[in-house]
């Protein structure tokens, strides 16, 4: 297989690019998230990955998932996390804290990893194509499968959004 | 589209978000680190459920959106107690447990 993962193969010139350039975007932000010194800028560089992300799922058809991503991840959660920044006094500037000592015993897990990773996947799915045709999932395809057969996930979920909600008042609130 | 373009995307921020978890010594920059974790499986999740044309893929990527965002809430109140206990977030200094 071309294992160029930017090359655009025949068909679909247009999406493959712009894949390429999305990839790209993720990559460069996910590491600045693991290797920046600024807590703030590292919050700011996760927004652009998980935005990347949302980008993707569109790419892929999953409209619905897309736009969760975006109101959960970038509305909700990024806003957790500048508040647990600021509540818990970050320097706003650099830090010279943030690592263990011994960060650079990671880099050979990582990289071990995705070599194996990187084989496994090119080993195992070759040159198989997305369907070109994919149509995208329509929220009442969605919403089926959430109200039939995954109803009691669903329901374990929602049980698990209570708790964690109740969790968190407990956790931190003051008395 | 190859389907391996998206999940090789995925691998990439898996392995750098285990590098993160590793790395780092701040309790909230872990966390962002497990949230870059849970970002590539989803990718996974909605690649199979495109190359499939399954809609189970989707669905599942929906809880896990969910299940993130109960155990970002949970995580940081629990990161603001330690905080408020010790002054420090840093994870090497949360020794009391070591035998």
């Amino acid at each position: 297989m071309s294992a160029v993962i930017l090359a655009a193969d025949d068909i679909q010139v247009a999406q493959n690019i712009g894949f390429g350039i999305i990839a790209a975007i993720m990559v460069i932000g996910a590491l600045k998230v693991v290797t920046s010194k600024n807590v703030v800028h590292a919050a700011l560089s996760l927004v652009l990955v998980l935005s990347g992300a949302a980008a993707q799922y569109i790419l892929l058809g999953a409209e619905f998932v897309a736009v969760s991503q975006i109101l959960v991840y970038v509305g909700a959660v990024m806003v957790l996390f500048l508040f647990g920044v600021m509540l818990t006094r970050a320097k706003l500037g650099k830090e010279t804290d943030l690592d263990q000592p011994k960060a650079w015993l990671g880099v050979p897990v990582a990289l071990l990893m995705l070599g194996v990773l990187a084989w496994v996947l090119i080993d195992g799915f070759q040159d198989e194509r997305l369907p070109a045709d994919a149509t995208s999932k329509a929220a009442v395809e969605i919403s089926d499968s959430v109200l039939g057969p995954a109803l009691v996930p669903f329901l374990a979920l929602t049980f698990v959004l209570v708790a964690a909600v109740i969790g968190g008042i407990v956790l931190a609130r003051k008395d | 589209m190859l389907v391996n373009n998206f999940l090789l995307l995925g691998a990439v921020l898996f392995c750098i978000g285990v590098y993160g978890v590793i790395a780092r010594k701040n309790a909230v920059m872990v966390l962002m680190s497990i949230e870059l974790i849970l970002n590539s499986v989803n990718l996974n999740f909605i690649a199979f459920s495109t190359l499939h044309g399954n809609i189970d893929g989707n669905t599942l990527a929906l809880f896990i959106i969910g299940v993130a965002a109960a155990e970002v809430g949970v995580g940081l109140a629990m990161v603001l107690l330690i905080f408020r206990n010790r002054k420090s977030i840093a994870l090497d200094e949360l020794s009391e447990m070591k035998g």
